[in-house]
Parts: C-alpha cells; sequence; structure tokens
C-alpha cells in the first residue's frame, strides 16, 4: 500500500509540475509539450491507483495468449505493433513530402505542413519510431531467448517502452510547431533529449541486468551488436545534445559547440547513429533471426566476431566524410574518408556470412518468402555498404555531395536493409508471440515483397539519375567561364525523377499496407486457404516401371 | 590539455593503443580449440528448450 501511494503521489507531483511549467512556459510549444506531459503523467496516474488489471485488458485488446511464465513477452507485442503503426505514419509522411517536392502546392501554405517541418517528422518517425521499436522489441525478444532467462526489471521494461513512445510523441509534436535544435537525426530540444537520456538508461539497464541473469554461459553474438547499439547510443546522444537552454521553461537552447567543431560533433552523431543505430543494431537481428529462419546456424561465428571488432573499430571515424570540402582541417576529412573505405571490408564480410548461412539451403529463397526477404535486406546491405564508402572519396563526393544521390544512397539502405530485414523479423516474430501455428498468408509475403523490391528499385534509380543530373549540372560551366545552368533550371530538371520516386514510395507504403492486414488476420487467429508456395512434384503417369517393352536379351 | 597535445596522444600512443587492442579481440577467435567453441556457440540457439512459441 505504501509504494501504491509513493507511485501515485510520485505520478501526480509531475502532472501537477508539468501543469505549472505550462501555465509558465515561455514559448507555445513548451507548453503544448507540458500539456502532452501532464497528460501522459495523468493517464500513469489513473493506471496506478485503479485496481483494474490493465495488463490483461491490454492482454485481450491484443488477443495475446496468456503470460505462460516462460518469457516476458507483453512489451514485445506492443512493440511489434508500435513498429507498425509508426512505421506506416512514417512511409506515409515520406510519401507526402516526396509528393510535395515535386508538387510544391502541397505544402498547403500553413507553417505545420511544410517540406521542413515534415521532413524531420519522416526521418525520426521512420529511423527512431519503426526501426527505434523494432530494435527494442527485437532486443527483449532476442535477449530473453538467448540468455534464456526471463527480463530482469519487467516493470522497468514497460517504461522504456512507453517512455519511448512519449519521447516519439514529444519528437513529433515538436517538429510540426518547429521546436528543433537545428541537428540532423538530433532535431529535438533539450528536455526531449533528457527524457530521452532517462529511457535509454533503463533500457540498457534490462538488457544488461538480463544478461548478467542469464542461465547460458556464453553470450551470444546478437547480443554483442545489441550491447554496443545501447551503448554507443548512449553516448552520442550525449555528448551530440549537450546544450544550454536559454529558460528553463522554453524550448530554445544553443548547442555546447560553435561553428566546425559544432559540424564534426553532429556528424560523429550523424554518421554513427548510421553506424550503430541503422547497422550494428539490425545486425543483431540478422544474427538471430536469419539462422532461426533458414533453421541453420551462422555460416562462421569467428568470421561474425571479427564482423564485430571491425565495426566497431572502423565505424566511429568515419563521421568527417560528410563534411568534405568544408572548414575542417583536411586531415580530418581524409580520415574519414580512409576510415570508410576500409570499413566497406568487414561489411561486406558480414553480409557475405549473412547470406552464406544458407548455404546447403539456397532453394528456401524460392519456398520461404520470409527468407527471400532476409536475403533482399542482405543484398541492400551489401549493396549500400559498397555505395556509401564510394561516395565517401573525396573526388566522388564533389560530385554527389548535396545532391539527390544521397538520398538515393540512404534510402537504398533503409528501405532495402533495415525495413526488409524488421519486415522479415516481424513476420518471424507474430506468430510465436500471438501462439499461432502460421501467418495469415504467406503468398501476401511473396505480395509485399515485391511490392517493396519494385519500390526501392524505382525510388534508388531514379535518385541516381537526379543526383548525377543534378551534380553535373551545378557544375558546368560554359566557354565565357560563367555557369551554364541556374539553380531554378536544376530543380525543374528534376521533376520526372520526382515522380518516379514518389511512385517507388507508394509502392513501398502499398508493401506496407499488405503487412499490416496480413498481421491483423494472422493475430485474429484466421489463416488463409491458399496454393502453397512451393508443391511436391509428382508424375503418376511416370511413376512406374517401364513395361511393354522386352527386357534386356542376354547378347548372342 | 591542448588541443595539440591531445592530437599528438590521438596519432601516436592512443593509435597504438587501439591497435594492439583490436589485433588482441580478432586474434582471440584464432586462438587453438576455438573452432569447436564458435560451432557450440553458433548452434546454441537451436537447442530444443530454448523454443516456448
Amino acid at each position: 500500500m505504501d509504494t501504491l501511494l509513493l507511485k501515485a503521489g510520485g505520478w501526480l507531483a509531475i502532472v501537477f509540475f508539468a501543469f505549472i511549467a505550462m501555465v509558465l512556459a515561455a514559448d507555445a510549444g513548451f507548453a503544448v509539450h507540458m500539456a502532452i506531459i501532464a497528460l501522459a503523467a495523468g493517464i500513469a496516474l489513473w493506471v496506478t491507483i485503479n485496481k483494474a488489471d490493465y495488463a490483461a485488458i491490454g492482454r485481450g485488446i491484443l488477443k495475446a495468449p496468456a503470460d505462460p511464465g516462460i518469457y516476458d513477452d507483453d512489451p514485445i507485442r506492443w512493440g511489434v505493433i508500435a513498429t507498425i503503426f509508426w512505421g506506416i505514419a512514417g512511409f506515409l509522411v515520406g510519401l507526402i513530402i516526396a509528393l510535395q517536392l515535386a508538387f510544391p502546392i502541397l505544402n498547403l501554405n500553413f507553417e505545420y505542413t511544410t517540406f521542413g517541418r515534415l521532413r524531420p517528422l519522416h526521418t525520426s518517425a521512420v529511423i527512431f519510431a519503426f526501426g527505434g521499436n523494432a530494435l527494442i522489441a527485437t532486443s527483449y525478444y532476442v535477449v530473453q531467448r538467448t540468455c534464456r532467462a526471463r527480463l530482469a526489471f519487467p516493470g522497468l521494461a514497460r517504461f522504456v517502452f512507453w517512455g519511448y513512445q512519449l519521447f516519439i510523441v514529444l519528437a513529433a509534436t515538436g517538429y510540426l510547431m518547429g521546436v528543433t535544435q537545428s541537428k540532423e537525426y538530433a532535431e529535438p530540444e533539450w528536455y526531449v533529449d533528457l527524457w530521452l537520456t532517462i529511457v535509454w538508461l533503463c533500457y540498457a539497464a534490462v538488457f544488461i541486468g538480463t544478461i548478467v541473469r542469464r542461465s547460458e554461459p556464453h553470450i551470444y553474438v546478437a547480443n554483442w551488436f545489441y550491447l554496443s547499439f545501447i551503448l554507443t547510443i548512449a553516448m552520442l546522444h550525449v555528448v551530440n545534445g549537450l546544450s544550454m537552454p536559454v529558460s528553463l521553461l522554453g524550448s530554445k537552447s544553443y548547442a555546447a559547440f560553435a561553428g566546425v567543431q559544432d559540424a564534426l560533433t553532429q556528424w560523429w552523431y550523424g554518421h554513427n547513429a548510421v553506424g550503430f543505430f541503422l547497422t550494428a543494431g539490425f545486425l543483431a537481428m540478422m544474427y538471430y533471426f536469419v539462422p532461426k529462419q533458414a533453421e541453420r546456424p551462422v555460416y562462421s561465428y569467428r568470421l561474425s566476431i571479427i564482423h564485430f571488432w571491425s565495426l566497431i573499430f572502423l565505424y566511429i571515424w568515419a563521421g568527417p566524410h560528410h563534411l568534405h570540402y568544408t572548414a575542417l582541417p583536411d586531415w580530418a576529412q581524409t580520415l574519414g574518408m580512409v576510415f570508410s573505405v576500409v570499413l566497406w571490408m568487414p561489411s561486406w564480410g558480414g553480409m557475405i556470412n549473412g547470406l552464406m548461412t544458407l548455404n546447403g539451403a539456397w532453394d528456401k529463397i524460392r519456398t520461404d518468402p520470409i527468407i527471400r526477404m532476409m536475403v533482399l535486406a542482405l543484398a541492400f546491405y551489401g549493396m549500400s555498404t559498397f555505395e556509401g564508402p564510394m561516395m565517401s572519396i573525396k573526388a566522388v563526393n564533389s560530385l554527389s555531395h548535396y545532391t539527390d544521390w544521397t538520398i538515393g544512397h540512404v534510402h537504398s539502405g533503409a528501405l532495402g536493409w533495415n525495413g526488409m530485414i524488421t519486415f522479415a523479423c516481424l513476420y518471424y516474430l507474430v506468430p510465436r508471440l500471438w501462439g499461432k501455428e502460421r501467418l495469415y498468408s504467406l503468398r501476401m509475403v511473396n505480395w509485399h515483397f515485391w511490392l517493396a523490391t519494385l519500390g526501392i528499385v524505382l525510388y534508388a534509380a531514379s535518385m541516381w539519375v537526379a543526383g548525377i543530373m543534378q551534380g553535373l549540372m551545378w557544375r558546368e560551366y560554359g566557354d565565357d567561364g560563367y555557369l551554364v545552368y541556374a539553380f531554378s533550371e536544376v530543380v525543374s530538371a528534376m521533376l520526372p525523377m520526382y515522380l518516379i520516386r514518389a511512385a517507388g514510395g507508394l509502392l513501398y507504403l502499398a508493401g506496407a499496407i499488405v503487412l499490416v492486414y496480413n498481421v491483423w488476420m494472422t493475430i485474429a487467429g484466421k489463416q488463409r486457404e491458399e496454393k502453397p508456395m512451393t508443391e511436391t512434384p509428382y508424375d503418376e503417369a511416370a511413376d512406374k516401371p517401364i513395361v511393354g517393352k522386352p527386357a534386356i536379351e542376354p547378347a548372342e | 590539455m591542448s588541443y595539440e597535445a591531445l592530437r599528438h596522444f590521438a596519432d601516436s600512443w592512443g593509435l597504438l593503443f587501439l591497435g594492439i587492442i583490436f589485433l588482441t579481440m580478432i586474434g582471440w577467435t584464432f586462438r587453438p580449440g576455438s573452432g569447436r567453441k564458435h560451432e557450440e556457440a553458433a548452434h546454441m540457439i537451436f537447442e530444443e528448450d530454448h523454443e516456448d512459441g
């Protein structure tokens, strides 16, 4: 009873303080955020004092099986739903801003719906909301299975889930209101950063605590990748987020760094967010779910460890390649370029390790659309980790930088690698987490695969053409030494490519909607009557001894 | 520590230190008998009572 009182009192205090901060806020954005926090704490207060068993109600809504006491899967189920929800939101906003670039009228002449406000909403929704929820959910799943232990701090694990959703809501609403610290992929302002730090440290505690409590002596390599992702993101987020708020009751803050130091800190963060959030974390998913789905062990465990250490030691230095031909010292630019090029090797080592896991079972690509997605993801991991080092070479970068080639590169990695491996993991997890015999439909997974693949191809190809064309037009000099093209001419030349890109995005979104339907029906317990992906070939006519012909006669 | 001193430390002793750790980590996977241990580790996700549905 005492702890209940203490908890309820704590939530009430947060409601109270958030309300005061809202009233005294220096700007409207901060006031709205404090109102959201007061509301969230109010809901938490209600859940705390209400006698109802919300865990059971939640299970009822999600049609989840009762907790069998083996593994703590409730937060994973919520994470799966959240991943899908934020994924659809992120893809949709992406499609909208792609169309805004083609048709500027879609900015609606309304500050909240301009490209500049919606773009960070898109990037954060897909990276941190879709990708982040997928990482948290799968890490909870993998760490329990490979350590053969339940989550260390069940209450904290749930707090991490809900705290992370609150972070997403604060970040997203902030972008729309123009509350931003203008750091790419780290736009949320100081108080949202502080909240994320608290949530992230709790996440680290749950994950490390579970590893400490493991009953399996060896720590499986996927956990190494998850752990490096959690620890590095904590470090990157804290250093890059260092700033001084103008007022404790206002959203505006100034970064602790200035000028080129600020730029380097930003890209040290930005590139390692790619390296440790979008690469190491998703490689952890790869090293568990690809062997499980293929039902064979990873091709080389030794290679996976070499992959791990090489990635850790090399990635952290690659950031300066985002600042070629800027005020950054030349040696730092060259350092970034060299490490980026060297990084190609561990990346391809990892890709080969993943692909060769299918050695001897290549037929599964034909018969199992989930494996097909995983193979495509690995292929795109390989392609984008080849393209990236190439683009980091200064001579190439002088053409590619600031053009849509970069956008194409990012999306071949994000849609191809991160997206496809996440979808494959979701398809793996849903029947297992909800105790179903199989997915609603494997053929719909196949549909999703082809819609998404075609979407990525349209996206990447159009952005290559757009980017190289842009780069060449910008640098085109006439005989008299003047630039041949005005900026506006380059912009209008891009329209066909922008339309193709939007079509690619539409296909990718359509594939994700097929996933929503499939997952929905699976959770509802339905199974689609369909032709199987593979059949056992049997020809009755051929399956008999040869008769009617004389037996071989002995030689005379 | 001045910027210059830090920079010189980074490209001498710092580089050597990190390089040695890296080579040790890689070398460790090639120690005698590691092959069998790796084989076991690679198979541990398939052990019978791992699956709970």
